[in-house]
């Protein structure tokens, strides 16, 4: 436990504001110098139930949520009510203080509403905060708030509040505000948080330990989400196309691409279901636009079909899939990764995709870059799988990841001059033709003079025309499948692989894992290291092509390898061993699904229960045997 | 300078150019009314001025679903049902294109269902051609949505308890801007709706009637047929939704006693279509999508503008 970071959590009620608030509270930590990173906490509830927003801020790079929490700020939850005792959801008007406490650190702060809440109903609170070391701020924010006018803008007391505690100067958050509030509400706003810091500072005492470190950034940092990373990155490849039907988490990059698409000069389209979504994405790709679309696990679901035949009719496709706790509905609003098979095989027939999970926000703009050329290069459906704590979890980027060149190319479409010299075959252009390259064949839009052929979901020649001859089966199929082949090639070729291999390149032992662990995962390394362990980690983000070269070479010289993932029965485990054929007694899973993400004590925890017995697998997370080959 | 230079072309169009040079055997069985959409759609597309090339034709599955096979167009053979949502993209990505989707009753009112509703409803500028024959053909014979009540087949031994759809009346009450019904019976009629139907600026919904001489034993139940426009009997504005709608309803209920009507029975000529409400309301470019990838002279717009919300 340290104190050169700040864990700061707001906890509240859905529909408090709890969402907008810690967004300009991050910011202004960013802008104070430190690396941030969220989490963001919900129920599937519109108003009410137990919420939380974490931000986790520090001078040194911020990689994950990080190992419970120092600074509460609890706030009433307007929204219950109707207190029962019996209720089924329990006594909610408390949650704020009762659902955080057990994560909360040893010497931790509270700010509670003694507004809204009451200690006395905790029975043994006073015990724990003495126990604990705990210094707690009882401020009746919402009395505040309400002789300005409104109890919601308890929220601002509440950060002016904190701002006093930690020592972080107000004038960063007054023009946060200023910029973000409508002029009728600034003024009380910025009214409140003055008098809540004020009142903080002339009757607390304030020097508690937990502060906000001095930084500065070496590089001018941009907050963003994954989803704003999907969201850019599609939109500098110039992806002006997109359907959507709302999905948590998906939703996210759906909303950004809506709000924005049109200044762009680009078209967005909320429709009657998932299946239509895709269907729309793929038709928009056919006229010769760049599309996309997605959704999460049952949405998903909905889009293998169009999924198919967007790869026979080679109509580049890039969709998006953002993993929320399964099966079927699950738990629509918390993180799990169990939609990566699904993701990879779904659809009928041997079918052939990209697929990419980015790791972190960064990621999730260069890899969906990615997935946009190689979609339309290869004429392949590209698919961006990520899940709920990357959708909605802001990190700071430094603002240079952001390529300066937009990629309007639309990949491998024919000129008519090209039309006119090429083959026909019935009159029709020959859009199927094999070339024996790799595996494209370029093709027309149309509207385009000469070009006209038949894009069909079923079998079909050169032309288009439906085909069940044997060996026009067998060439079509090698050819389209050889496409993958080729663009494994070409990312063995790029610069930079998108795996990231963290620690000694020497040590001992591996953890592999894919996706949103990634942060935790380094983490856990480097407090593994500390100790005295020799682990090192990758991260893979190539789901398909599979990079296999890289992680035999990975896991070659290592004794052991943990694969860490967030579903209950290993599917990238299974993954690895499938795409290698190899390392069936190496690897151990170490297997979190419930509804939480993994934090890095989680992973250490685990690591050490597989490796020497010396702890006990940490609560709900399970230690599974290798299989064998 | 357009890459699409087919759209640009302004010429006679003829009837030939919309079969393959070398037409492929169509697999429709002898008799199969299909064959009458397809010549009607041929015979259509000079009157309505469009080129092979600047036309797409979007298919479902099934027996309709081949009518891209033997139609000389851009064609997009696309899977169960989801013919309109391709269609209507496509349009939407380049409105320079003439776009048509056809499928079959299963299709259409069936499994695509929703997708017919909702386009209608947002009244995109297409056509949409079902091929109306009360059976699924190619799966060989089984009750379809608009197979009438009391229908035997191999997935309803008992005979059908379901009443059939109303096909008219659904795309109506959905929004289409133009509706029709026409039979493969009836050529020539079947010509001028089809014309009309791609002319119209909006949805325009053809429900196609066609026999099916194999599965539907009663290949000559389309005659005869009674045009409700050149009938003193069925004298209704086809302007107004209310009179239209109790025409459709006459004629959905005709049709299974034996009285065939057909005509044009809805059009709404005032109502914009949906790219045009979308250009309105500022969510749809003036120009078309498809278009600026290739336009040398267009400045992209980079997102990364919009990272200064994010400091």
């Amino acid at each position: 436990m340290t104190d050169d970071e700040l864990i700061w959590r707001i906890a509240g009620g859905s529909g408090d504001g709890i969402d907008s608030t810690s967004q300009n509270f991050a910011k202004a930590l960013m802008r104070s110098g430190l690396n941030v990173f969220t989490h963001r906490h919900y129920p599937s509830r519109i108003r009410g139930g137990h919420t939380y927003v974490e931000i986790r801020a520090a001078d040194e790079e911020v990689k994950s949520r990080g190992d419970n929490y120092n600074f509460l700020l609890a706030l009433g939850d307007s929204f219950a009510r109707n207190p029962q005792e019996e209720a089924y959801y329990g006594n909610e008007e408390i949650k704020p203080l009762t659902e955080n406490l057990d994560e909360l650190r040893e010497g931790g702060v509270i700010i509670y509403d003694s507004g809204l809440l009451d200690t006395d109903e905790i029975p043994d609170f006073d015990e724990r905060v003495e126990a604990n070391n705990w210094h707690v701020f009882d401020l009746d924010l919402r009395g505040l708030a309400k002789e300005y006018g409104r109890e919601i803008m308890r929220n601002t007391a509440g950060i002016g509040a904190t701002c006093a505690i930690i020592g972080l100067d107000l004038d960063v958050v007054e023009e946060l505000m200023t910029n973000a509030m409508p002029e009728k509400i600034l003024e009380p706003n910025l009214e409140i948080l003055r008098e809540s810091y004020e009142d903080v500072k002339e009757n607390y005492d304030t020097d508690v330990g937990v502060t906000v470190p001095d930084s500065e950034h070496e590089e001018e940092p941009v907050l963003i989400s994954g989803s704003h990373g999907i969201a850019y990155g599609a939109m500098d490849e110039g992806c002006r196309f997109i359907a959507g039907y709302p999905m948590t988490p998906w939703t996210d990059v759906f909303t950004i691409m809506t709000q924005h698409l049109p200044d762009l000069g680009g078209i967005s389209e909320q429709v009657e279901d998932e299946i239509a979504a895709a269907a729309l994405a793929i038709g928009a790709s056919h006229a010769g636009a760049k599309a996309m679309s997605g959704s999460s696990g049952g949405g998903f679901a909905l889009m293998s079909e169009p999924l198919g035949l967007a790869e026979i009719t080679e109509t580049p496709l890039v969709l998006v899939e953002s993993m929320r706790a399964g099966p079927s509905t699950g738990m629509p609003t918390k993180p799990e990764q169990g939609d990566l098979e699904h993701v990879l095989y779904t659809s009928q027939g041997d079918s052939n995709r990209v697929v990419f999970a980015p790791g972190d926000a960064r990621e999730s703009y260069v890899q969906t870059r990615k997935a946009f050329e190689l979609a339309y290069n290869y004429q392949i459906p590209s698919i961006i799988l990520y899940d709920q704590k990357l959708s909605g979890g802001h990190e700071t980027v430094p603002e240079s990841v952001f390529d300066k060149e937009p990629n309007p190319d639309i990949g491998s479409v024919v000129t008519e001059e090209d039309i006119e010299e090429g083959e026909r075959l019935a009159g029709r252009f020959k859009r199927y033709r094999y070339d024996g390259e790799d595996g494209v064949s370029p093709r027309s839009l149309p509207g385009q003079k000469g070009g006209n052929y038949l894009a069909s979901g079923n079998e079909h020649n050169e032309a288009g025309h439906i085909s069940e001859d044997p060996d026009n089966r067998v060439t079509q199929m090698d050819r389209r499948m050889s496409k993958l082949d080729a663009i494994r090639d070409e990312l063995d070729e790029m610069d930079k692989s998108h795996q990231t291999v963290y620690g000694d390149e020497d040590a001992d032992y591996a953890i592999l894992n894919f996706g949103s662990t990634k942060g935790a995962v380094e983490e856990a390394v480097d407090m593994l290291n500390d100790d005295g362990h020799s682990v090192k980690a990758m991260n893979v983000s190539d789901m398909l092509p599979f990079p296999k070269g890289e992680v035999n070479s990975f896991l070659e010289d290592v004794d052991e390898a943990l694969v860490v993932e967030m579903n209950a029965t290993a599917q990238f485990r299974r993954h690895i061993q499938g795409e290698t054929g190899r390392h069936g007694d190496k690897l151990y899973s170490l297997l979190k699904y419930d509804g939480n993400p993994f934090e890095p004590t989680d992973i250490v925890d685990g690591f050490e229960a597989r490796l020497d017995g010396s702890a006990e697998p940490a609560h709900n997370t399970r230690i599974e045997s290798a299989t064998g080959d | 300078m357009s890459v699409f230079n087919a759209i640009d072309e302004e010429r006679d169009i003829d009837v030939n150019e919309f079969t393959p040079s070398l037409e492929p055997q169509a697999t429709w069985c002898p008799g199969c009314g299909d064959f009458g959409v397809l010549k009607a759609l041929k015979q259509a597309m000079p009157e309505v001025g469009r080129t092979p090339d600047e036309t797409l034709l979007v298919t479902g599955i099934g027996c309709s679903g081949k009518l891209s096979s033997y139609f000389q167009s851009y064609g997009f053979h696309s899977i169960h049902g989801r013919s309109l949502p391709v269609a209507r993209a496509a349009k939407l990505a380049n409105p320079d294109l003439e776009v048509i989707a056809a499928g079959g009753d299963g299709d259409g009112y069936g499994i695509g269902g929703n997708h017919f509703m909702h386009t209608a409803r947002e009244n995109h500028d297409m056509t949409y051609i079902v091929f109306d024959n009360e059976i699924f053909g190619l799966t060989k014979g089984q009750t379809s949505p608009t197979s009438p009540k009391g229908h035997k087949s191999k997935t309803q031994p008992h005979g059908s308890a379901k009443s059939p759809i109303r096909p008219l009346s659904l795309a109506l009450t959905s929004g289409a801007s133009y509706v029709a019904r026409t039979a493969a019976v009836n050529p020539n009629q079947a010509k001028e709706i089809l014309a009309e139907a791609m002319a119209h600026d909006g949805f325009a919904h053809v429900d196609f009637l066609t026999q099916c001489p194999t599965w539907n034993k009663d290949a000559k139940q389309y005659v005869p047929y009674i045009d409700v426009q050149d009938s003193d009997d069925y004298d209704f504005d086809v302007r107004d939704r209310r009179e239209a709608a109790e025409a459709m309803h006459e004629a959905e209920d005709a049709l299974y006693e034996g009285k065939v009507l057909t005509g044009r029975f809805y059009i709404d000529d005032e109502r914009p279509s949906y790219q045009q409400e979308k250009q309105a309301t500022g969510d749809m470019p003036e120009t078309p999508l498809a278009e600026r990838y290739f336009d040398d002279d267009y400045e992209w717009e980079r997102s990364y503008d919009l990272l200064d919300r994010h400091k």
